[in-house]
């Protein structure tokens, strides 16, 4: 199963980012081989529909579950209509890195 | 899986001024509270009831046999109710883990019902949607 997490950088030890249409990055996480790859969000700053094209972004990347703080009302309508299962974290303290320690 | 319209507004009953004590509680899951609602309390026949839950009318006689049973028995033997998760679908549903205090849905694909986060099975309903 591959899921994503959210991220405000690239790299490991980046804190967890708590928005997720404007997230910095993504990072996908694949559980069977634990590699993990880092997207660039180029929609963070668009004016409107962040939260739809990155709903796009994961159809595309083959995720099953998403976790990030938040979810706008029309990425969950389309989330829940792919069933993509959503996980809402509420401690941007964390890093990518302590979320996966989690899940594993 | 069995459809549940609401899951219990309840997290448990407690019996007062009994005089042996604590004891193990019963777990009532949410599809045995729907079939008492449904058959009790909606006074619905079987039959109406176990379609609305999407299973057989013996299936449905099954849940409902349990649940009497589970709620006699706390009332005999004074125990507390808790209400569980079980095996019902709820439209819609949104959780909380007790233990991580994580928030996530099921989607309709998903079979297990279990934190995805810290695999607890201690998870509940939350009833306002997010």
């Amino acid at each position: 199963m591959k899921t994503i997490i959210s991220s405000t950088g690239n790299k490991l030890d980046s804190a967890f980012d708590l928005r997720f249409g404007r997230a910095g990055w993504f990072c996908l996480l694949n559980e069977k081989t634990g590699e993990t790859t880092f997207y660039e969000n180029e929609n963070k700053d668009a004016s409107h529909g962040a939260g739809t094209l990155a709903v796009e972004k994961v159809i595309e990347l083959g995720a099953a579950r998403i976790i990030s703080g938040d979810f706008g009302p029309k990425a969950k309508e389309l989330l829940e209509k792919f069933n993509i299962q959503m996980i809402l974290l509420s401690d941007d303290s964390k890093s990518i890195a302590d979320i996966i320690e989690t899940i594993k | 899986m069995r459809k549940v319209v609401a899951p219990p507004g309840f997290r448990g009953y407690k019996p007062y001024g009994n005089r042996h004590g604590r004891k193990e509680h019963v777990d009532l899951l949410y599809e045995e509270y729907e079939a008492i609602k449904l058959a009790d309390y909606d006074l619905m026949t079987h039959l109406e009831a176990s379609h609305l839950m999407g299973v057989s009318r013996a299936t449905f006689a099954r849940v409902y046999e349990s649940a009497r049973r589970k709620i006699a028995r706390a009332l005999v033997e004074t125990r507390e109710i808790k209400s569980v998760f079980g095996n019902a679908s709820l439209d819609h549903s949104w959780f909380v883990c007790e233990d991580c205090g994580t928030r996530f849905n099921i989607p309709d694909n998903h079979t297990e019902h279990c934190c995805p986060l810290c695999k607890s099975e201690n998870i509940h309903f939350i009833k306002e949607q997010l």
